[in-house]
């Protein structure tokens, strides 16, 4: 099982962990280690480089912990992520409530170096550990007539202040078709950098759609439903003009308040550049096949 | 008692001295920025600083004739220097997403045609021009009456901002919510005010021709 899909982003693109630990001093005197140096380097210049864990885990939208970009590092050590249990239901053969040791049981970890595309037309590049969606689905047996895949994210107050504020229509909803959620390249992710992930991030367990805007890559899931018909999806509620189901990322389809034909790779400092925002977020070899005949500005 | 020693230390405050205060949390923004001390967007927090701030001040100029009619405090002196650094702001805000958000990417004029956040938010900025251009003495005693009136586009100015940040929001936002139920606050004591004139106006004008 897995393995069904290889990095393009490879571990040499990984910033070795002494240099995204401190990378600053080290590059300060790092005249002595001119090899990790020149592995830095040639990774910035494809800008393809794993952002640090630092800008990773403390820039970040989850806003069950407040709308600021900082509030969910802030607030996140909140969420008691001990004994997490997953709920399998709809069109499945083995429903239930599952912890998420029994759900990833026997499934193989990998690491994953994905570009990871927020909506809001600001990117990263980051190295998850997890297992593909599809493993999981596989473990619980999908229906025949199942179509599509709802998740729901964990809906608590007293430990999620956000929870609080009408941002949204709480809990936190997202969905996929069956085929995206089959596809090797959705991934259910239990770590950044081979540490656990921080909650901020989606502990224990969240989903990773790397050709999707963010937003559709659901965190701190508690419940995953098959059905047949397309889920209600938080953000498409919210604003449907502005939020369609598939939000593929698409340098082509303008979000109505900004541009999405260009982003900016979070690090780059005050006068970092905007660089193309590549169809399917650079992932169109693999996954153009899925919308082939959808009028993707309808579909969008 | 407490009201009239707080109007003296008011009035003891130099307008330039107050000019400098407004400015700290900008000039620290900016160097900030400038020395990497801003999170891992800069460019973004840069931005939302500035204009917050500039909204902050805009709602602070319209409050400086509530705060005399309720309690006496007396800022009138100092609203020039709120009203001049609130444009400041504004022009400072309105540069960062020129010159460093949008880098002339797009041309200027589409996305300010095309997404009407920045529309109003750039409506608002052209509006308190002609404001910032009149805060001085002269225009006061040239403009007369006609200054006043020039001037209530205060209120046009703080609900165009007002909307603006609504608009740019993600979802409910709260706090740009809490800004706009305090800017319709003093509007709404604003527009009583001028209903009260209107009415005395006519009042007096029935008294004339009845009399």
């Amino acid at each position: 099982m897995a393995h069904r899909w290889t990095n393009t982003l490879t571990r040499a693109d990984i910033t070795p962990e002494p240099l995204w630990l401190n990378r600053r001093q080290l590059i300060a005197g790092a005249l002595g280690t001119g090899a990790m140096v020149s592995i830095a380097s040639l990774a910035l210049a494809e800008n393809i480089e794993p952002n640090t864990w630092e800008h990773i885990t403390s820039y970040n939208n989850f806003y069950e912990f407040g709308t600021d970009k900082e509030d969910p590092a802030a607030n996140a050590h909140l969420l008691n992520t001990s004994g997490w249990e997953i709920e399998v239901d709809g069109l499945v053969d083995a429903p239930g409530r599952y912890s998420v040791t029994s759900l990833l049981e026997g499934l193989s970890e990998e690491e994953r170096i994905y570009r990871f595309r927020c909506v809001e037309a600001w990117s990263m590049v980051v190295p998850w550990n997890g297992v593909e969606l599809k493993d999981i689905l596989d473990k619980v047996g999908v229906q025949a007539g199942a179509k599509y895949v709802a998740f729901e994210t964990a809906n608590r107050p007293d430990e999620m202040p956000g929870l609080r504020y009408p941002v949204l229509d709480w809990p936190y909803r997202e969905g996929l078709r069956l085929d995206e959620a089959l596809h090797p390249l959705t991934l259910m992710a239990t770590g950044i950098y081979g540490k656990p992930i921080p909650n901020q991030n989606g502990a224990p367990i969240r989903l990773v759609v790397p050709w999707k805007y963010g937003f559709k890559s659901i965190k701190s899931i508690v419940r995953i439903t098959l059905t047949d018909q397309e889920p209600a999806t938080s953000w498409n509620m919210a604003n449907a003009r502005e939020y369609g189901f598939y939000s593929n990322v698409n340098p082509t389809v303008s979000h109505p308040r900004w541009s999405q034909a260009t982003e900016r790779k979070i690090g780059g400092g005050l006068f970092n550049r905007r660089q193309p925002t590549l169809m399917f977020n650079g992932y169109e070899a693999e996954v153009a096949d899925l919308y082939k005949g959808m009028d993707l500005t309808t579909y969008f | 008692m407490l009201i009239q020693l707080i109007n003296t230390g008011l009035r003891k405050i130099p307008t330039w001295v107050l000019y400098l205060i407004l400015l700290i949390p900008g000039l620290l923004a900016i160097s900030a920025g400038l020395t990497d001390n801003l999170g891992p967007e800069p460019i973004n927090e840069l931005e939302e600083e500035l204009g917050e701030f500039a909204l902050k001040l805009l709602i602070l100029g319209l409050a400086v004739s509530p705060l005399l009619h309720f309690t006496r405090i007396n800022l009138v002196r100092l609203r020039r220097a709120i009203g001049v650094t609130a444009f400041a702001y504004v022009t400072a805000h309105f540069l960062v997403w020129f010159l460093l958000d949008l880098q002339g990417l797009n041309q200027i004029w589409i996305e300010i045609a095309k997404r009407p956040y920045v529309t109003i938010g750039f409506a608002g900025f052209v509006a308190m021009i002609p404001l910032a251009i009149t805060s001085n003495d002269r225009s006061v005693q040239r403009l007369g009456r006609f200054w006043r009136i020039l001037h209530r586009l205060t209120y046009l100015v703080a609900i165009l901002a007002g909307l603006h940040f609504i608009m740019l929001s993600k979802g409910f936002d709260v706090e740009a919510m809490a800004h706009m139920v305090v800017i319709l606050a003093f509007l709404s004591l604003r527009v009583s005010k001028w209903r009260r004139g209107l009415q005395s106006g006519l009042q007096g004008l029935r008294e004339k021709l009845i009399g």
